[in-house]
């Protein structure tokens, strides 16, 4: 290595050590991201607060009650409230969905006629709507197998679920949590290291020294690549031991994804910090660019396949969505390269493509 | 090492922004040793052309030769050989005094040993041993201005360019960083200063006027003031810059 390189790499450590905010992005957000995502933020829900209005007062209809209460999904907040209390219940958020059985619930159930049994809920969060139904649904279903064997079911499905049998969110948020710590570091972080130079005067000093272009790129990408890469295993750690996150696949495969995934934040990063002179606006770059879209857009949350047409097809420039299939094939399938081949492939064009833009861009800004 | 007596020559130099020019046909020269003023209002072109002889710009048409070298293609040969401190900052705050002078050491290209043995030559010369080992940010602005101008000169260049150095200090320090850049003519460098203090254009040898992009006046002060009938040179600068408005 040469010691014009060395001398601004080992220049931007000290600026990181001695800058509490990078510090604290760097050293404390991945704890604290891991560990919400891990804990606080759960894809399902349980306990939901529940009001069942029990007209029947009957055997079956306590036995049914039972079956709901003890799937653990409902808690009772309230029993046999006057119809006129509903709206005031919704309207106070004291409960998210109201159970109605019907007065005949008991002698229906034994004369065979259908039966209903009234569900009301409070769709202001629909994604909580839809979860509660389901939930119902399948409550419902295995009452009714239980009570009426002989009412004939034609077939039932038996899931048996694979690469995540007890549907844990953190082996789905792991992964990703990886992807946006990369992101954050590597595009956001090395723009405003870059910005912040222009801004305070120093870039010009080193630019009218005999140093290459290259020479500051790389002095400036190489720090952050290492801290990139450092956090990213940092995370990987954590998740596997403290979260039980598997990791089924070539470790070697899943580190060479990472370093081009690396690539294509830090080329970004590099193409922000052309385009912008301020440090605020490269953050608010950065942030909107390439951290929203990757939290948004890539299928790190919300699945891509339920998303609009047009953002599906935005989800494919985005470098996150393929980096996520690689890293989630690797660790919870324990894919290889032969069945990853379309999303490396995708990756590294994404990559290619950015790095040339950054790459010329930076160096006649310079001129 | 330059071409003949002259650090700078500089023929019809023009430096456009779409459709303003900023630098318009400028010719001047500079000898070696001379500590060359360069006045002119804020946006008169002064760092305009300081930054195309610098290589940190690319000037639109004319020619120039700095420290012997051709500013389109020998740009990289320019920055080997000149020093250069801007009117804004150029030291990082959040490194010591001994790092600062590590790094700008380490981008021209200097080993080790060479770091070490300027590190205590200037830590003597400016007197801050006992400030070594902290952070810029604490030091007082003359001192940064000073540490400054010997950071950019650690490579030993022949010709220095330096964009308004004295913007925003007293008066002593202002003298005090006055004497570094005798110290430094006496020793044989070449000193392009721009500056917007008229007492300061009193110290050059030589200084030139620029106003809209073109040089107006280039002459030694003393004469500059008796063309003008001047006491000083704040009243030539100003006989020169109202004389646009007639």
């Amino acid at each position: 290595m040469n010691a014009i390189l060395r001398a601004i790499i080992s220049k931007e450590f000290r600026h990181i050590f001695r800058d509490p905010q990078t510090l604290i992005i760097i050293m404390i957000m991945p704890v604290i991201m891991l560990f919400l995502f891990g804990y606080a933020i759960t894809l399902e829900m349980r306990d939901i607060k529940t009001v069942i209005v029990d007209h029947s007062r009957t055997p079956q209809s306590r036995a049914f009650i039972e079956k709901v209460v003890s799937s653990g999904f409902f808690k009772v907040s309230a029993f046999d409230v006057p119809e006129t209390a509903f709206e005031d219940i919704f309207f106070r958020r004291s409960a998210r969905c109201i159970i109605t059985i019907p007065p005949d619930f008991a002698r229906s159930l034994q004369s065979k006629t259908n039966t209903s049994v009234q569900l009301l809920i409070d769709a202001s969060d629909p994604n909580a709507a839809n979860f509660i139904q389901k939930y119902m649904m399948q409550i419902a279903a295995q009452f009714n197998f239980e009570n009426n064997p002989d009412l004939a079911m034609p077939f039932t499905i038996e899931p048996r679920i694979f690469y995540n049998p007890d549907l844990k969110s953190e082996y789905f948020f792991v992964p990703g949590l990886i992807a946006v710590i990369i992101l954050l570091i590597s595009a956001l972080l090395t723009s405003i290291a870059i910005v912040r130079e222009k801004e305070v005067g120093t870039m010009e000093q080193i630019l009218v020294s005999p140093v290459h272009p290259y020479q500051i790129i790389f002095g400036k990408v190489i720090p952050y690549t290492i801290l990139g890469f450092a956090d990213s295993i940092f995370v990987l750690i954590v998740g596997h031991f403290w979260f039980g996150v598997p990791i089924h696949g070539s470790i070697l495969f899943l580190l060479a994804a990472l370093i081009i995934y690396i690539f294509t934040g830090l080329s970004f990063g590099l193409i922000i910090s052309t385009i912008t002179d301020s440090q605020q606006v490269a953050m608010m770059a950065a942030l909107l660019a390439t951290i929203l879209p990757t939290i948004m857009l890539s299928g790190f949350i919300f699945p891509i396949p339920s998303m609009p047409l047009i953002f599906q097809y935005v989800s494919k420039i985005i470098p996150a969505t393929h980096f996520l299939e690689i890293i989630r094939g690797i660790m919870l399938k324990g894919s290889g390269l032969k069945e990853l081949l379309t999303q490396v492939a995708y990756l590294m064009l994404i990559a290619v493509v950015f790095i040339s833009i950054s790459l010329k861009k930076f160096s006649t800004k310079l001129e | 090492m330059s071409d003949g007596n002259y650090a700078v020559i500089v023929e019809n130099l023009t430096r456009q922004f779409g459709t303003f020019t900023a630098v318009d046909r400028v010719t001047f020269s500079v000898r070696q040793g001379e500590i060359f003023g360069f006045l002119g209002a804020n946006g008169a072109g002064k760092t305009t052309t300081i930054r195309m002889l610098c290589g940190l710009l690319r000037p639109s048409s004319g020619s120039a030769t700095v420290a012997g070298f051709d500013v389109y293609k020998e740009y990289e040969k320019i920055k080997q050989n000149i020093g250069y401190m801007a009117q804004r900052f150029s030291l990082y705050e959040d490194l010591t005094v001994k790092e600062n002078i590590e790094f700008f050491g380490g981008i021209y290209g200097l080993n080790r040993k060479q770091i070490a043995a300027k590190t205590a030559e200037l830590l003597d010369y400016l007197n801050l041993w006992d400030k070594a080992d902290q952070l810029t940010a604490s030091l007082p602005l003359g001192w940064k201005q000073r540490m400054a101008l010997s950071s950019a000169i650690l490579h030993d260049p022949d010709l220095i360019f330096l964009d308004e150095p004295t913007s925003g200090v007293d008066p002593e320090s202002r003298r005090n960083f006055w004497m570094l850049i005798y110290e430094l003519s006496a020793r044989g460098k070449t000193v392009f200063v721009t500056t917007h203090f008229m007492d300061e254009a009193e110290y050059c040898h030589r200084v030139s006027i620029m106003r809209d992009g073109k040089i107006v006046e280039l002459d030694r002060p003393q004469l500059l003031k008796q063309k003008y009938a001047a006491q000083s040179m704040q009243d030539v600068f100003m006989k020169v810059v109202n004389g646009a408005q007639l």
